[in-house]
C-alpha cells in the first residue's frame, strides 16, 4: 500500500536533520497560522497561486529562489565548518550524511536558487521590455513555476522523509545506479530534478515565442534591449539542452527501476556516456544561468554611467557566439576520462575561445563606464564586483581548460574555487545587481541603500576570504568532497580562513534580510513615484511601478535603441496622455496550473517511493485536469477602457 | 517611442500563428530528446555482451507492415486537414478515426513485437544493446500513444463543438505532431531495424 515507505523511514535519531526539519516544520506551521489568522487564503488562492500575471509569477520565482538560498547555504556552512574542524578527526558530520550535505547543496543552489531568480528576473522583465503585455502562453507559464515549486518540495521532502542522494549533484554512475545507492535518495535527485527540469523546458518556449513574436511594434530584434537579447539566448540554450538532461535523468530512471542497461557496470553498459550527456546539459546550462547575469549588467552599466551601452552590436553577437559555443566544450568536465589527445585538444581550444566574447563583453562594459558619469549605488556597486571577482573566475577557468593543467587540478578544490568565483561572482551578483535594480519596479518602493551596502560588503569580502584560499589548498592537494583529512597537510589554517569567508557571507545574508524588512518598514519614505527612478532607458521604466496588470495601457511604438531615453531627451517634461483608452484584452487567472502541479507532486512522491496506486493517480490526474483545462471557454476578458482610465489617471505623470 | 495614436485592433495578437509557432519550437526541443536517444542507441548498439543481435531479433516483414500502418495515419491526418480547410466536421472525423485506427494498429505491432522480445528471454535487461532498442523504440511509442489519447479529445471536440477557431489550432498542431513522429519513424526504421539487418 506504502511501497517502501515505512515509518522508519524518517531519520528519528539524527539530531541536525530532525533540527532542520522540526525548524522547517514549525515557520510552516507560523506562516499557516498568520495567513488563517488574517483570513488570506482566499487572497492567496486569488492573487497569486492562480496568478498568470507574469510579474506575480516572477516574485514568487525569486522568493522561492531566496529561501532556497538560505537552504543551500546552510549546507555550505555546514561544510565550511566540517572541513575546519576536521584535521586528524572526524568532525561533526559523518561521511554518509556528509555526501548528502554537499549533494543538496549542489543540486539546491543551481536549480532551486540560481535557476529560480534567472527565470523570475527574465518573467518578471522581458515582457515588459519589449512592450509586451504578458507572454506568449500565460497558463503554461503558471505551470512551469508550479512544477518547479514541486521540484524544490521534492528535495525539501527528502530531509524528512527518506534521506538524499549521496552521489554528488551530477550523480554519475555507477554510484547512482540501484546496485550502489539502492535507497531512495538518487530517486527524490531523479524526480525533483526531472519535474522541475520539464517545467523550465516550458518556460524556455514560452519566452522564445513570447520575445520572437509579441515585440511592440518598431522593436526589431538589434532594438532589443541586451537583457532581453541574453534572455532570447538563454531560452535557445533551454530548449536545445533540457531534452537531453530529461533523457539522460529517464535513462538512469529506467536503469534504477526496470533493470535496463544504459549505465550500469555489467551486460554492456557505458558510465561514460552519462557523464557525456549529463555535460552535454549541464555546460549549457551554467551559461543558461550567466547570460542573463550579462544582461542585467548591461542594462545597469549604461544606465549608472548616464551613456549609452558601449558596443551594443558586438554585445549581441558576442552573447550569440557563446550561445552557439557552450555546446561545443562539455568534454572539459572530465579531460581525465581519456578521451586522447587530439580530443582534448579540440575541446581545450573550443573552452579557451569561450575567453573571446567574454572578454568582448567585459571591455564593452569597461568602456560604457570610461568617462560616463558613474553614479555608485547597489545594482552598479554589484555590478564592478562582478567585473574584478568575475575575470578572476574567467582566468582560472582558462588555467583549467589546458588539458595537461586539468590533469593536475581536475576535482581539487582548484576547481571549486574556480567555479564558484564565476556562479558566485557571475550569476549571484547579476542577480543581486538585477534584484536591487528593477525591485522599484516591481514593488513602488525604493530598497534601503545602507543595509543593501553592508550587505554588499560583507559579500564580496566574504567571497575573497571564501574561495581565495581554496584555489591555494588546490595546488596544496586537496581534493573536492573530502569528509575529514590529516592535521600534516596543512591544510586547517587555510580552512579556517575559509570559514570566516563563510561567516562573512552568512553576515551579508542577515544584513540583506533586514535590508528587505527595513524597505518595507520605511516603504512610505521611499516610494518611487515616476516609474523611473533611476533615470533609465528601456521601456519597462515608461510605466509606473509597480506596473498595472495589463503592462501598457497603450502598446508602445519604438523606433531606436532605448526609445525610452530618446523620449526624454526630445521631451523632458511627460507629456500629458491625450489618447482614448480602448479596452484591452487579458487572459483569466486559472488554477489548473496548481492543480496539475500538486498531481505532479503526488506522481513524484509515489514514485520515490514505490506507491504504484499513487503514481497512477497522479498521472490521470494530470491528464483530466489538463484535458478539463483544454475545455474551458472562459479564459480571456476585456479590461474596460473606463477602468484603464481610472488607474492611469492615478499615475503621478498623468496628474 | 511614438505617440501617434494606435488602431485598437492592431493590438489583437494572433493567437493561432503564436499557438503554432509555440508547438513548433516544442518539436524541435523533442527533436534533440530523439537525437539524444538516437546517440545512446548508436553508441550502446554493438554491445551486445553475448546477445542476440539486431539481425537476429527483428522480423524485417512484421515491421514493413507496422511502418505502413503509421505512414498511412499520416496520409488519412493530411486528408483530415483538408477537410478542416473546407469545413466538413463530419469528413474530419471520419478521416481520424482510420488515422485512430491505423496508430492503434501500429502501437498494437509493436506491443505484440516487445512482448515476443520478451517471452525469447530477450528484454532489455538482456543487454544494453536491447536496452537501448527499447528505450528508443518505447519513446517513440510513448509519444505515438501521446498523440492517440490527443486524437480522441480532438474527435470529440469536433463532434461536440464543430471546427471552432480553437479547435483548427489543435488539428494543425496534432497534424504537426503526427507528421514528426512519422518522419522520426523514418529514422527508427533505417536505423536501428534496416541498419540492424545490414550490421553484424
Amino acid at each position: 500500500m506504502l511501497g517502501k515507505l515505512t515509518w522508519d523511514s524518517v531519520p528519528w535519531d539524527n539530531g541536525i536533520v530532525m533540527g532542520a526539519v522540526s525548524f522547517m516544520a514549525a515557520v510552516v506551521i507560523i506562516l499557516a497560522l498568520i495567513v488563517t489568522r488574517y483570513g488570506k487564503w482566499r487572497y492567496l488562492w486569488n492573487e497569486w497561486f492562480t496568478t498568470i500575471d507574469h510579474k506575480k509569477i516572477g516574485i514568487m520565482y525569486i522568493l522561492v529562489g531566496f529561501v532556497m538560498m538560505l537552504r543551500g547555504f546552510s549546507d555550505a556552512i555546514m561544510m565550511r565548518s566540517q572541513l575546519a574542524i576536521a584535521a586528524s578527526a572526524p568532525g561533526y558530520l559523518p561521511p554518509e550524511h556528509y555526501d548528502q550535505v554537499f549533494t543538496a547543496h549542489g543540486v539546491i543552489m543551481i536549480f532551486f536558487v540560481a535557476m529560480p531568480l534567472v527565470i523570475g528576473l527574465i518573467n518578471i522583465v522581458v515582457p515588459q521590455q519589449i512592450g509586451a503585455r504578458d507572454v506568449a502562453f500565460p497558463f503554461m507559464n503558471s505551470l512551469s513555476f508550479w512544477l518547479f515549486v514541486v521540484g524544490m518540495a521534492l528535495v525539501n521532502m527528502s530531509l524528512a522523509i527518506g534521506d538524499f542522494a549521496r552521489t554528488g549533484w551530477l550523480a554519475y554512475p555507477p554510484l547512482s545506479g540501484i546496485a550502489n545507492s539502492p535507497g531512495v535518495g538518487v530517486d527524490y535527485y531523479i524526480w525533483s530534478l526531472q519535474i522541475a527540469g520539464i517545467g523550465t523546458l516550458m518556460t524556455g518556449i514560452n519566452f522564445f515565442v513570447t520575445i520572437m513574436k509579441m515585440r511592440c511594434p518598431g522593436m526589431t530584434l538589434m532594438r532589443m534591449p541586451i537583457f532581453t537579447w541574453t534572455a532570447l539566448c538563454t531560452n535557445i540554450l533551454i530548449i536545445a539542452a533540457f531534452p537531453v538532461l530529461t533523457v539522460t535523468l529517464a535513462l538512469l530512471t529506467l536503469d534504477r527501476y526496470l533493470g535496463f542497461h544504459f549505465f550500469t557496470a555489467t551486460a554492456g553498459g557505458d558510465q561514460m556516456m552519462y557523464v557525456n550527456l549529463i555535460w552535454i546539459w549541464g555546460h549549457p546550462e551554467v551559461y543558461i544561468l550567466i547570460l542573463p547575469a550579462f544582461g542585467v549588467f548591461s542594462e545597469v552599466v549604461p544606465t549608472f554611467s548616464r551613456k549609452k551601452l558601449f558596443g551594443y552590436t558586438s554585445m549581441v553577437y558576442a552573447t550569440g557566439v557563446i550561445t552557439i559555443l557552450s555546446f561545443s566544450v562539455w568534454l572539459h568536465h572530465f579531460f581525465t576520462m581519456g578521451s586522447g589527445a587530439n580530443v582534448n585538444a579540440f575541446f581545450g581550444i573550443a573552452t579557451m575561445v569561450i575567453a573571446i566574447p567574454t572578454g568582448v563583453k567585459i571591455f564593452n562594459w569597461l568602456f560604457t563606464i570610461y568617462r560616463g558619469r558613474l553614479q555608485i549605488s547597489l545594482p552598479i556597486m554589484w555590478t564592478l564586483a562582478f567585473l574584478s571577482t568575475f575575470t578572476i573566475g574567467g582566468m582560472t577557468g582558462v588555467l583549467l581548460s589546458v588539458p595537461g593543467a586539468d590533469f593536475l587540478l581536475h576535482n581539487s578544490l582548484f576547481l571549486i574555487a574556480h567555479f564558484h568565483n564565476v556562479i558566485i561572482g557571475g550569476v549571484v551578483f547579476g542577480m543581486f545587481a538585477g534584484y536591487s535594480y528593477w525591485f522599484p519596479k516591481s514593488f513602488g518602493f525604493m530598497l534601503d541603500e545602507k543595509w543593501g551596502k553592508r550587505g554588499f560588503w560583507l559579500w564580496v569580502i566574504g567571497f575573497y576570504l571564501a574561495f581565495m584560499p581554496l584555489y591555494a589548498l588546490g595546488f596544496m592537494g586537496m581534493t573536492r568532497r573530502l569528509n575529514h583529512y590529516d592535521i600534516d597537510t596543512g591544510w586547517q589554517p587555510l580552512l579556517m580562513v575559509a570559514m570566516a569567508g563563510a561567516v562573512s557571507i552568512f553576515l551579508g545574508i542577515v544584513c540583506q534580510i533586514i535590508q528587505l524588512y527595513v524597505s518595507i518598514r520605511d516603504r512610505d519614505l521611499n516610494r518611487d513615484l515616476t516609474g523611473d527612478p533611476w533615470n533609465a532607458r528601456t521601456l519597462e521604466w515608461s510605466t509606473s511601478s509597480p506596473p498595472a496588470l495589463y503592462n501598457f495601457p497603450f502598446t508602445p511604438v519604438v523606433d531606436g535603441i532605448d526609445a525610452f531615453w530618446a523620449e526624454k531627451q526630445k521631451n523632458p517634461v511627460r507629456p500629458k496622455e491625450t489618447r482614448p483608452y480602448v479596452d484591452i484584452h487579458m487572459p483569466r487567472n486559472t488554477g489548473a496550473g496548481f492543480i496539475m502541479s500538486a498531481f505532479a507532486l503526488f506522481f513524484g512522491f509515489a514514485m520515490i517511493w514505490h506507491i504504484w496506486w499513487l503514481a497512477c493517480v497522479g498521472v490521470l490526474g494530470i491528464l483530466f485536469t489538463f484535458i478539463h483545462r483544454s475545455f474551458e471557454t472562459d479564459v480571456d476578458y476585456y479590461i474596460p477602457a473606463a477602468e484603464i482610465e481610472a488607474t492611469e489617471k492615478l499615475r503621478s505623470y498623468n496628474v | 517611442m511614438s505617440s501617434a495614436a494606435m488602431d485598437p485592433h492592431v493590438e489583437e495578437l494572433d493567437e493561432h500563428s503564436i499557438t503554432i509557432f509555440g508547438f513548433w519550437i516544442y518539436i524541435m526541443s523533442d527533436c534533440i530528446l530523439f537525437s539524444t536517444l538516437f546517440a545512446t542507441h548508436a553508441v550502446l548498439m554493438p554491445n551486445f555482451f553475448g546477445g542476440p543481435t539486431p539481425k537476429e531479433l527483428f522480423s524485417m516483414p512484421f515491421v514493413l507492415i507496422e511502418t505502413f500502418l503509421l505512414l498511412t495515419s499520416s496520409f488519412t491526418y493530411g486528408l483530415a486537414m483538408l477537410a478542416m480547410h473546407k469545413g466538413k466536421s463530419v469528413q474530419v472525423i471520419n478521416c481520424l478515426v482510420i488515422t485512430f485506427l491505423l496508430g492503434v494498429g501500429f502501437i498494437s505491432m509493436e506491443l505484440y513485437e516487445f512482448h515476443e522480445l520478451i517471452t525469447e528471454g530477450n528484454g532489455w535487461q538482456r543487454s544494453a544493446s536491447i536496452s537501448s532498442f527499447f528505450g528508443l523504440v518505447a519513446t517513440h511509442g510513448f509519444h505515438v500513444t501521446l498523440g492517440l489519447i490527443w486524437m480522441l479529445v480532438l474527435m470529440w471536440s469536433v463532434w461536440r463543438f464543430d471546427l471552432t477557431k480553437q479547435i483548427k489550432t489543435r488539428l494543425t498542431c496534432l497534424s504537426l505532431f503526427w507528421h514528426f513522429l512519422d518522419i522520426i519513424w523514418i529514422c527508427v526504421f533505417t536505423v536501428v531495424y534496416l541498419m540492424g539487418a545490414i550490421a553484424t
